[in-house]
């Protein structure tokens, strides 16, 4: 193991060159540059011989990789909020022609008002692309989420893209000891891609991005979601595999910590959950039953590993980056849709907290023990969102 | 005694305040544009305030306006990045439609212009909204941290073209929108400087009061991105021009036969030689090792002299 003090997108940029990518195409945008930059210096020195493409927009970024992707070249881009959302069309393009490109997302905040601080929103609003999502807690899940997104999205039964999501500037531009594996270790973990089918192949000339009409279209959509359902066996797997090989175990979707005799459970994503984890800490200390459940994939949902959760919780308290107009945290709602059909029906609440890189504290995940737990005392539910930092 | 009527206005639409670095050449561009631009609506419409500004992301967008503050004294709005000509043409349909007079300011970067900005600047000239289109081109994606535009000029630094073992810097010919405008035969396109403001200024107004869109390529100098001491921002400019790196031209309907120059040399041949301008600058500081590239750049800028019926000859 090589152990190195990088930023996020560093760690983001080694894990590319480790994972042997062979095309890049990317767009600059805050908070990503550093990622494109520090494999444009790969380049340059010579330490990589990455094809690196760059793109006049982050439209094309997405369609080059499609491109190099169906060709059969291992394909990797980065982006941020306004390049994300202005490559919508095309990441319906990358998972409907059932291409394994890993992406990785710097979440930031969607203009306007113009920002370029953490917020989950931009990510989340491509939720139904059909891409997978891994939310990233440090620079160590960067690395190791890059490195097994291609793993996952490169296996026969799924076939799908995948995003790996990490905070602006609380990741990306934060430094940190994140460990590499030994090249050929990971070379064993992640051998070259096997596409299925690719432009290169004269004897039997594919045609990719073709009409379907209603007779034939449902059906691709069908095998899309059977794919991100198998792809949740593959993730765990493959999670497992990585913790034999290098010592970190991914085989949960949902991360718990202290969750075993919690009476509350603080649920969330991303890098906010490190701080979570440690006001847990504290308020174990102080003799509250609180855990955490970081829920790493979002796409596909995990929600069996939830409802197992669920069941022996009495308050859920979602912590929500983000916030979906006219209804409530994205997170939240998914969560409680998981449950509807189950005994397991705890009393969840939802906090949307650290919009915009607002700060959240450790005394922040205290005040909302104590109001978790009077409402779970009580057994009175005062509002289902609370827009928690809000000056008043 | 008559009080002489100053040759640029003394009106100020870009207030003091902005965040822009000390010796920043595209802040001169905002602020001589806007002044043009008002002296033209006033002798037009009697009215300098008759216009507004839409505005593409970066840097000088960034830098004016962080709420609760703006820096501009006119009407201003800032869409995307890769929209300001089309964000132009909306309000300049509906300026038209609700019955307003002057003409509308668009302003973006070399990135927001000639990378991805490109096809809504293109669909603005073709359907001839009128708008006047300023492209401050300080040759790199600045705001976002000195990334490589297609206007980046050849042997650059930026940190997406690095210079190293394996890479000279930015390895492609620089892209010189002015000539993709003019090709849509609009009534005015023009290249400028800020190291001859008064040659921008009358351009400016020139284009503020043709009927139709108008395109102005414009280089300003970026102090970190070019690797220049604050105080050479305007000196290195005029080197530009002096060596033959910069033209400055006018193009009218698309008459490419009447190209009119200014200050280009009467014999064709510049008398300073490019590394003079090279020299001054960090980003080229890797390049004074490398004739050979020198000698490529020297190439790419006879080629685009020739593209402008010029034959040059560089020192
Ligand atoms: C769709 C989208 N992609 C990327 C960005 C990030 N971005 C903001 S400004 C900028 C560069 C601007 O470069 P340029 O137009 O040359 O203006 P400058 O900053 O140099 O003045 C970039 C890449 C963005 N805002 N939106
Ligand atoms: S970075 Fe460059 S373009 Fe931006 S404000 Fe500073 S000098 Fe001007
Ligand atoms: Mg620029």
């Amino acid at each position: 193991m090589v152990k190195k003090v990088v930023s996020g997108n560093y760690a983001a940029a080694y894990a590319a060159k480790h994972a042997r990518v062979e095309v890049v195409a990317a767009y600059p945008i805050t908070p990503q540059t550093s990622i494109i930059e520090k494999i444009a210096e790969f380049i340059a020195n010579g330490e990589s011989d990455i094809q690196y493409v760059p793109v006049e927009s982050e439209h094309s970024a997405m369609a080059a990789c499609i491109g190099a992707s169906a060709t059969g070249a291992r394909a990797f881009t980065a982006t941020s909020a306004q390049g994300l959302a202005l490559m919508h069309e095309m990441l319906h393009w990358a998972s409907g022609a059932r291409l394994p490109i890993v992406m990785v997302d710097v979440n930031r905040a969607m203009a306007p008002p113009w920002s370029v601080w953490d917020d989950q929103t931009d990510s989340l609003a491509q939720r139904d692309t059909g891409w997978m999502q891994f939310y990233a807690e440090n620079n160590q899940e960067v690395y190791d989420g890059v490195l097994m997104a291609f793993k996952v999205a490169e296996h026969k039964d799924v076939q799908l893209p995948a995003m790996i999501i990490e905070s602006a500037f609380i990741l990306s531009h934060t430094y940190a000891i994140v460990d590499m594996p030994p090249q050929e270790e990971i070379d064993e973990f992640l051998p070259p891609r096997k596409p299925l089918y690719t432009l290169t192949d004269f004897d039997n000339p594919i045609a990719v991005g073709a009409l379907a009409t209603p007779a034939d279209y449902y059906e691709f959509r069908y095998k899309i979601a059977k794919a991100m359902e198998k792809a949740k066996e593959v993730i765990k797997e493959v999670g497992k595999e990585f913790g034999e090989r290098f010592g970190r175990d991914y085989s949960q979707m949902i991360e718990l910590y202290k969750t075993e005799d919690a009476d509350i459970v603080f649920m969330g994503m991303g890098s906010l959950m490190g701080t979570v984890k440690e006001a847990v800490d504290v308020l174990r200390r102080e003799g509250y039953k609180v855990g955490a459940a970081k829920v790493r994939w979002f796409r596909p949902f995990p929600s069996e590993e939830l409802y197992e959760l669920a069941k022996n919780v009495q308050g859920i308290a979602v912590l929500d980056r983000n916030f979906s107009f006219g209804q409530e945290g994205i997170l939240f709602n998914e969560a409680k849709g998981v449950l509807y059909n189950t005994d397991a029906k705890p009393i969840m609440k939802d906090y949307i907290v650290g919009i915009g890189g607002r700060d959240f504290t450790v005394e922040d995940v205290k005040k909302i023990a104590n109001d978790m737990l009077k409402i779970v005392e009580s057994g009175k539910l005062d509002e289902e969102v609370d827009w928690f930092h809000l000056k008043r | 005694m008559a009080v002489r009527k100053p040759p640029i206005t003394t009106r100020e639409y870009w207030a003091p305040g902005h965040a822009a670095c000390a010796g920043c050449g595209c802040a001169i561009v905002m602020r001589l544009a806007t002044k043009a631009f008002s002296e033209a609506m006033e002798e037009k419409y009697g009215d300098p305030d008759a216009f507004a500004i839409a505005h593409a992301t970066g840097c000088m967008e960034v830098v004016s306006a962080v709420f609760p503050y703006t820096a501009w004294k006119a009407p201003w709005i800032h869409v995307a990045f890769e929209n300001a000509a089309a964000a132009a043409s909306g309000v300049e349909a509906a300026w038209k439609k609700l019955g307003y007079k002057g003409k509308i300011l668009a302003f973006a970067g070399d990135g927001g212009t000639a990378d991805i900005g490109l096809q809504a600047l293109s669909g603005m000239l073709e359907r001839r909204h009128n708008v006047v289109y300023i492209m401050y081109d300080n040759e790199a994606y600045m705001n976002t941290g000195i990334q490589r535009s297609s206007s980046t000029p050849y042997g650059a630094w930026t940190t997406t073209s690095p210079p190293g073992k394996y890479s000279i810097g930015e390895d492609k010919p620089k892209k010189w929108v002015a000539l993709i405008a003019a090709a849509h035969m609009v009534p005015y396109v023009a290249t400028a400087s800020i190291a001859d403001p008064y040659d921008f200024y009358r351009k400016v107004k020139k284009a503020a009061k043709v009927d139709g869109p108008a395109f102005i390529q414009v280089q300003g100098t970026c102090v970190p991105g070019w690797r220049v001491p604050p105080e050479k921002s305007v000196e290195v400019a005029r080197l530009a021009i002096e060596t033959g790196v910069w033209p400055l031209f006018e193009i009218e309907n698309g008459d490419f036969r009447n190209i009119k120059f200014q200050r280009f040399p009467k014999d064709g041949k510049f008398k300073k030689p490019i590394e003079e301008y090279l020299k001054l600058q960090g980003r080229f500081k890797h390049l004074l090792k490398n004739p050979e590239a020198i000698q490529q750049l020297k190439e790419q800028i006879k080629e685009m002299w020739k593209v402008l019926g010029k034959e040059v000859e560089l020192p």
